[in-house]
Order: structure tokens, then C-alpha cells, then sequence
């Protein structure tokens, strides 16, 4: 091992880590059938990877400008993924793109539909 | 004082504290600018942050730090989910949007509510009705579709945190 401190080792691990479930998110959007179900693995392996990678940075940076830039960042990712993918859930849900045939109930569309009676 | 006002400050100080934070040059130079840069935040963007007058308790942040880490915890599990999923030639999935069924009101609560479902296992937020008060949820895996089962399964888990953080 060349001269690596205890918390850079650490912070490698976790960014390895981080790294793999970005893989997991990838690989959900290419198997997945619908972009529902691939907003759900975007969004849960995504989010935690980067923000994964993030936080190795600033445990292998420690308490320096980078670090503390490198946790901004997580926060900022943790909380404007979530928003982002709902967003997009809720465009995708309007311009009436269907969901996959192993669906089996989408109350969503029920509710809609009795709304639009109603009117 | 005014609410506005203190909202101001706070926000005053935070910018500040941020800024030393992501610079660590401690110069004057670089500080008169943090302090103008925070100072322009505050005046333009100030008044959003505290909108209703709350006291302070103790038990709030206890239950933020509950909250937190519960999130953590769901936040990992679901990525094992994600993976188990993924990895799994025969992909199993059985997906639905369902309804779940929320006793917040405030918008800041229920954002968090709607995050935080969308980042737990198998779920993800796709519309939130207000006046209804009922959350409209992706679900990768469904197990039921009766919205009292949904609200126990998907809800349970945040909502009384949420209740005791943000109402």
C-alpha cells in the first residue's frame, strides 16, 4: 500500500461503494420496462450513490473546503432527486404514457377519469 | 420582532455560515464579501424560510435525529431492493399505482413525506392531492390495494415523526 492515510483508505472504500449501486441504478434503467419502474431504480441507486460518492470525498478530504463542498453537494442531491423524479412521474402520468402490461392496478388513472365525470 | 425580520436574520447567518464553510479562507477580504454576498441572499430571498411563529422544543430535535436516521436506514434498504431486483434474471416485479392516505397539511411536512416515500423501498411519489389529502404512489411490488393496508405500509412509517417535527 502506498502512503495512504486510515481516512483516505476509508473514503476510497465508500466511494467504491457509491460507485457500485450507480452501477445497480444503471443496469435498472436498461432492464426495467416501464419509466416508472426505471424512475425507481434511477432514483433510490442514484441518489445514494452519488450521494455516496460525495460523502467518501469528504471523508477522505476531511474538514477542508473541499470536504464541506463535497457535503453541500450530498444534501443538495438527497433532497432535489426525489422532487425531480416525482416531477417526471407526474409529466410522463399526463402526457399519458402507459404503464407496462405486468401493471396491475393504477388508481391514478381511476380517480382521474371520475374527476373528468364529474366535471 | 416581526417575523419577516427574523427570518431575515436567520437566513443572514446561515448564507454566512455556509459560505465560511465552503471557502475556509479566513481573510478579511474574504469575509467582507461572505457578509455582502449573505447579507444580498437575506434581502432578496429572506422571508421564505420561517412562516409561522413556533416555540422551540427539545423533543422536536430528538425526533429529527429519530427521523434521520430511520430515513438512512430505509434509504439503504432500498438500494438492496433496487439491486435484488435488478440482478434477478426473472425481474420480479409487480407494479401499480395506489393510493395512500395522509393526516398532514402543511406543504412543508408533506414534501417531506412525499421524499421520503420516494426514496423507501419499492415506492415512489407521483402526485399528491391536496384537497383530498391522499398521496398517489408507484408501487414496484404490490402487496395490496386497500388504502388502509397502503397508508399502514407506506405512510406508517414517517407520518407520526413528521407530525411531531414539522405541525
Amino acid at each position: 500500500m502506498p502512503d495512504l492515510a486510515f481516512n483516505q483508505i476509508i473514503g476510497y472504500v465508500i466511494i467504491c461503494i457509491g460507485i457500485i449501486f450507480d452501477l445497480f441504478g444503471v443496469l435498472g434503467l436498461v432492464r426495467l420496462p416501464d419509466v416508472y419502474n426505471r424512475l425507481q431504480a434511477a432514483t433510490k441507486s442514484v441518489t445514494f450513490g452519488s450521494a455516496g460518492i460525495l460523502f467518501g470525498v469528504f471523508v477522505y478530504s476531511g474538514f477542508n473546503a473541499m470536504g464541506f463542498k463535497a457535503i453541500l453537494a450530498a444534501i443538495f442531491v438527497l433532497l432535489t432527486s426525489p422532487v425531480s423524479a416525482h416531477a417526471i412521474a407526474k409529466a410522463a402520468h399526463k402526457a399519458g404514457i402507459k404503464l407496462t402490461d405486468k401493471t396491475i392496478i393504477d388508481l391514478y388513472r381511476q380517480d382521474k377519469e371520475k374527476s373528468e365525470e364529474q366535471k | 420582532m416581526k417575523l419577516e425580520t427574523k427570518s431575515r436574520i436567520v437566513v443572514f447567518f446561515m448564507s454566512l455560515l455556509v459560505w465560511i464553510l465552503i471557502t475556509m479562507v479566513f481573510s478579511i477580504p474574504s469575509l467582507v464579501a461572505g457578509i455582502v454576498v449573505a447579507l444580498i441572499t437575506a434581502i432578496f430571498a429572506g422571508e421564505m424560510l420561517i412562516i409561522t411563529e413556533r416555540k422551540f422544543h427539545l423533543k422536536r430535535v430528538w425526533y429529527t435525529i429519530e427521523y434521520l436516521l430511520k430515513f438512512t436506514w430505509e434509504l439503504i434498504k432500498a438500494n438492496f431492493h433496487v439491486a435484488y431486483i435488478v440482478i434477478h434474471p426473472l425481474l420480479p416485479i409487480k407494479p401499480g399505482i395506489v393510493k395512500v392516505r395522509t393526516k398532514l397539511k402543511r406543504d412543508s411536512a408533506l414534501t417531506m413525506l412525499a421524499n421520503s416515500i420516494t426514496l423507501t423501498p419499492g415506492t415512489l411519489t407521483v402526485d399528491v392531492d391536496v384537497d383530498n389529502q391522499v398521496l398517489y404512489v408507484h408501487w414496484i411490488d404490490v402487496k395490496s390495494t386497500d388504502i388502509e393496508q397502503t397508508t399502514k405500509d407506506i405512510g406508517g412509517r414517517f407520518e407520526k415523526l413528521l407530525e411531531e417535527i414539522f405541525e
